[in-house]
């Protein structure tokens, strides 16, 4: 499961975790998330403006 | 463009930073107590004139301090911003100013339900304590942006004072998102004026509130008529504020005059904070369809130190724009950003007539865009008249850079 962070704030999505009260549940791939998604956090980035982070879980970060 | 000295750079500096404005954000809390400070003015001399000391304060003394004070020396350096951050005691200051809020409401409802007024000192008052309730929102704008639970819960407690609940939602999701383009309701336009302004401003928060809940809430899976729903329960909390004011206090004729002008007041003070934040501004369309970046010079600013102090930081607005989650005390100053020539304040008042507004803000907009009318927000209205105006200086532009 893959994790993405905003570039602005830090807020990470991370797969393995969702973002329930945006209406991702847990295990909801990136590719399902809208491409005009904002940062729950922030706001001011989209889901393009994400950076890819590696791998969540076992094994820890691989950015 | 810039009336007042700016601070030099300290982007590089390392982090021997003092906050020496650590104690005087104190001011920013007990501001919204200014209504209760004339209440106790009016019953020691008997001057109904202390009915209005918050809206003289606000409108005539403080451009008058912003004058005199001018620009805030102080400038964090990056490097102190983590610090900054993670000390306790500013975030207790923005806590403390929420009882506050709900004080200078509770007590001048129980003042005008009980005591005897002519009706002129009740408008008095409702417009007083109109501008406090503004800043409600201005303190539950600090508190909804940060990442806490607990205090964006804080955040639409305060709001409901002055029954804006939804502004958690259509500004951290809605008007960042969208400043500084013509989508964006709380973006004003060259040309328009702060009345037209606020009849697209006021429904069309509500609208994209709602809108960005309903968007959300289908993705969870609930109706957008639940409490799910994050604009229902502040509303909620202000309809019980308000129907038990009227209950205890009971519906005297003056008490129900003074509520509605108070929160009438309240909500324009936001308008007019939207009004002035980012007039005439306008981001370019990228190849790909989205708007660039917002950046640092589409917002106006103002670092005169009297106005923040009472306002965290609010007029700092690039930088919060760029960086929405960051607190008020870590807000910084920089070179070269649009500069309103006062405070807020004082904006807010000259913005109440629109022939000084547009002769002070209009050449700054020009000039902002190089001249090119193009690259500006025109209200269409205005168009031709703001043309005829400005036209030359767009010609002139042309041949500059050729
Ligand atoms: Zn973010």
């Amino acid at each position: 499961m893959a994790r993405y962070q905003c570039p602005d704030c830090s807020y990470v999505y991370d797969e393995e975790k969702g973002e329930a009260h945006e209406g991702f549940p847990p295990h909801t791939p990136w590719a399902q998330v809208p491409d005009d998604w904002a940062c729950p956090d922030c706001a001011v980035r989209d889901k393009p403006d994400f950076i890819p982070l590696g791998m969540s879980g076992i094994g820890g970060v691989a950015a | 463009m810039s009336t007042i000295a700016r601070n030099p750079s300290a982007d590089n500096a390392p982090d021997r930073y003092v906050d020496r404005k650590r104690y005087l954000w104190m001011l920013s809390v007990i501001w919204p107590a200014a209504p209760l400070i004339g209440l106790y003015l009016v019953s020691q001399t008997g001057w109904g004139i202390f009915y209005a000391l918050t809206l003289i304060i606000w409108y005539g003394i403080i451009p008058i301090f912003d004058g005199l004070f001018g620009n805030d020396p102080n400038n964090p350096p990056e490097a102190a911003v983590a610090r900054l951050e993670a000390d306790r005691y500013y975030r207790i200051l923005t806590y403390l100013t929420v009882p506050v809020h709900y004080a200078s409401l509770i007590v001048s409802a129980w003042w005008v339900a009980t005591q005897p007024m002519a009706w002129w000192e009740v408008i008095a008052l409702a417009f007083s304590l109109g501008i406090v309730n503004g800043l409600a929102l201005n303190t539950g704008h600090e508190l909804g942006h940060k990442k806490r639970a607990f205090d964006r819960w804080m955040a639409k407690i305060v709001l409901a004072v002055v029954g804006y609940g939804h502004f958690f939602i259509e500004h951290n999701k809605g008007h960042h998102r969208d400043v500084a383009t013509p989508e964006d309701p709380a973006t004003s336009r060259m040309g328009e004026s702060i009345y037209k302004f606020s009849l697209r401003e006021i429904p069309g928060a509500f609208r994209r509130a709602w809108n960005l809940e309903k968007v959300r809430l289908e993705r969870v899976g609930k109706s957008e008529w639940s409490l799910s729903n994050e604009i229902i329960p502040p509303l909620l909390l202000s309809v019980a504020i308000y129907t038990t004011l009227i209950l205890v206090l009971g519906p005297d004729p003056k008490l129900l005059v003074f509520l509605p002008i108070q929160m009438a007041f309240g909500w324009w003070q936001l308008t007019s904070a939207n009004y002035i934040e980012h007039y005439g501004l306008l981001r370019e369309k990228m190849a790909d369809g989205r708007y660039e970046r917002a950046q640092p010079r589409h917002s106006w600013n103002s670092n005169h130190i009297a106005s923040n102090l009472i306002l965290f930081h609010l007029q700092r607005h690039s930088d919060h724009h760029a960086h929405p989650t960051r607190s008020y005390q870590s807000l910084r100053d920089f070179r070269d950003l649009p500069e309103l020539p006062t405070g807020y304040p004082g904006m807010f008042f000259i913005a109440m007539v629109p022939p000084i507004f547009w002769s002070v803000m209009d050449r700054r907009v020009v000039a902002w865009a190089g001249g090119d009318l193009g690259k500006i927000q025109i209200d269409p209205a205005s168009r031709k008249r703001i043309t005829r105006k400005y036209g030359r200086a767009r010609e002139a532009a042309r041949i500059a850079a050729e």
